[in-house]
């Protein structure tokens, strides 16, 4: 059997030299050696001593992160800007793609999708800048309603503003797996459908659902799975002073904490706190969906 | 079929497809109105612009913020390294995503569900945030372009969707270049990358995107203002209101320097766009195609 292995690598070792070695040598060095960086998160790492050298102190940041304060308000932070943002998020691309296959003109079609994918070609950075100008205190928006809110200011705007400009720059670019999917449903039914005299939505639910449901339900297990990485960049660029209360989220601490103020261990600590989250949520996610989905998970 | 289909009709499915319908028009409308406010607001006096906001004399118009946003160099040197990065990632990404994946394609290839396993775990877990740093600033990378370019070059979610492009790929094509006695690499070359170029295009596509618009990399491993990519410059004037010094320092008074600030993030926003805005619609015919690509489960 051994010896087997040694023949076929001799054979093949092409495919382990040229092809798999490069993406392998980048996995481990960028991805495995940060994972053994993790212990800094039980020690008070110093990085003149470096890792060997530091004093270990087990659970400690661990205890200060979860006993502080500021654990449960960043922790909800994160959650509800996720499951918020899913809940609502999710569904607007599905009903774009339902949406545009109903459109019978091909050039119509043709430039509302144009219209509809250009906001993912614009940046997190400028898409921020936009929100920002048009929701100043003398922006548009307050010019057209006569008022003078800051909405950038305001904790409990933060959320709503987050959202609704990611449905606004993501959802279109996200509809076109749908759309493509929806090129191959199956006409026969459609037409066996209205046969039967089925309105419109029950039309919708046995020919367009069956061609979207295992896009749907992947996109869904991903998307809820990745519920604790929730994007730096453009939380980051929401934030303002004033809007820290509901806008400050773990993936934004955790840079504060340990790139500004140079608290690595415990800034590594609650990275890890976040990552662990992460994964049992990935976890029941797919075993629940895989149950409901007669045990086809991912 | 259709026609016989609209006339069945009933007044509530032809209401509910009237509302599809303008909702379809709202998001669209959504998109356009922020984007032509931008562009209009950009040509604007800055005085008129803050006391008057959007208005169609063409008197009070004027190129005056591209003028200082062309002219000035941050912007410039902001492009050409925001190309640079982009291109070296965009390649370097992508050949070796395209590499790793033909081993990985093939049941033969011992040491294939090992090496799955190793890649998908990262996937889910990772160091974090500051082992990483500590590895790329022990690597002596920071400053460097690749700091930015090589610890994301390996995307496994890439990986799958090329592997599961070339389990696509008709198998004769593998079994006649071997009896002809070509070697893996040659096979690879000269048979399976040619029949590859939509998933490449799609591939680099996204690669290329990404980088372009993210800043975080940038961010935390590039601290040398020469070397940073455009999406920094545009964070400073867009999000930290610090125009580059140059673009106002002329103007007398700090209210007329505001407002030329204020002014300047318009034509900041339409010339940073510009570039991909420009060149999307050229690509628009692969997005389906690679969506396609992307969708099928790995």
């Amino acid at each position: 059997m051994k010896s087997k292995t040694m023949l076929y690598v001799r054979d093949h070792w092409q495919l382990y030299v040229v092809f798999l070695l490069p993406a392998l040598a980048l996995t481990i060095i960028f991805r495995y050696i940060p994972m053994g960086g993790i212990l800094i998160a039980f020690q008070d790492y110093n990085p003149i001593r470096g890792l060997l050298g530091s004093r270990w102190v087990g659970l400690k940041h661990f205890a200060r992160f979860l006993s502080s304060p500021d654990f449960l308000s960043y922790l909800s932070n994160t959650l509800k800007l996720s499951v918020y943002g899913l809940l609502w998020g999710f569904p607007v691309p599905i009903i774009l793609a339902l949406l545009l296959n109903r459109v019978q003109s091909p050039s119509i079609k043709r430039n509302v999708q144009l219209v509809l994918y250009l906001p993912n070609f614009i940046s997190v950075i400028v898409v921020c800048g936009i929100v920002r100008i048009l929701l100043s205190v003398t922006g548009p928006v307050n010019n057209f309603f006569g008022t003078q809110i800051n909405f950038m200011a305001a904790p409990e705007a933060f959320r709503s503003i987050y959202i609704a400009s990611g449905i606004w720059q993501g959802a279109g670019w996200a509809s076109i797996m749908y759309t493509a999917a929806l090129a191959n449903v199956n006409q026969e039914t459609r037409e066996a459908a209205i046969l039967d005299g089925a309105n419109i939505l029950q039309e919708i639910r046995v020919v367009e659902w069956p061609a979207i449901k295992d896009i749907a339900l992947i996109q869904f297990i991903l998307q809820a799975g990745n519920i604790m990485s929730i994007g730096f960049e453009k939380a980051y660029a929401l934030q303002t002073d004033l809007n820290l209360p509901s806008a400050e989220i773990i993936a934004t601490y955790v840079y504060k904490k340990g790139l500004l103020d140079g608290d690595y261990s415990f800034s590594t600590a609650v990275g890890l706190f976040n990552t662990v989250v992460n994964v049992i949520m990935l976890l029941i996610v797919n075993k629940t969906i895989s149950k409901l989905n007669d045990e086809q998970g991912l | 079929m259709e026609k016989n289909h609209l006339i069945k009709l009933t007044y509530r499915d032809r209401a509910i497809i009237r509302i599809g319908y303008l909702l379809l028009a709202a998001f669209v409308i959504s998109i356009i109105v922020p984007v032509l406010y931008i562009i209009v607001a950009s040509f604007i006096d800055p005085v008129t612009l803050q006391n008057k906001g959007v208005t169609f004399d063409f008197d009070k118009w004027t190129l005056t913020a591209y003028e200082r946003v062309l002219s000035n160099k941050a912007i410039w040197t902001g492009f050409g390294n925001a190309i640079l990065y982009s291109v070296v990632y965009t390649a370097l990404s992508v050949f070796i995503t395209l590499l790793v994946a033909f081993p990985m394609s093939r049941p033969d290839f011992k040491g294939r569900k090992f090496f799955n396993i190793l890649f998908v775990i990262t996937m889910f877990f990772g160091g974090g945030l500051i082992p990483t740093y500590l590895l790329v600033s022990n690597l002596g990378m920071v400053n460097t372009i690749w700091a930015v370019v090589l610890p994301g070059a390996f995307s496994v979610w890439n990986m799958i969707i090329a592997r599961t492009y070339y389990k696509g790929v008709p198998k004769e094509l593998q079994e006649a270049a071997f009896v002809d006695g070509a070697s893996e690499v040659t096979y690879f070359f000269k048979v399976l990358m040619p029949v590859c170029a939509p998933l490449i295009m799609v591939l680099s596509l996204w690669q290329f995107v990404g980088m372009w618009n993210s800043y975080f990399d940038a961010m935390i491993y590039l601290n040398d203002s020469a070397k940073q990519p455009l999406q920094l410059v545009l964070r400073s004037i867009l999000i930290q209101n610090q125009p580059e010094s140059g673009m106002i320092s002329d103007m007398q008074s700090t209210a007329a320097r505001a407002q030329l600030a204020e002014l300047l993030k318009y034509a900041t926003i339409i010339v940073s766009s510009f570039p991909l805005l420009v060149m999307y619609p050229f690509f628009q015919k692969y997005f389906n195609k690679g969506i396609l690509i992307g969708s099928i489960k790995g």
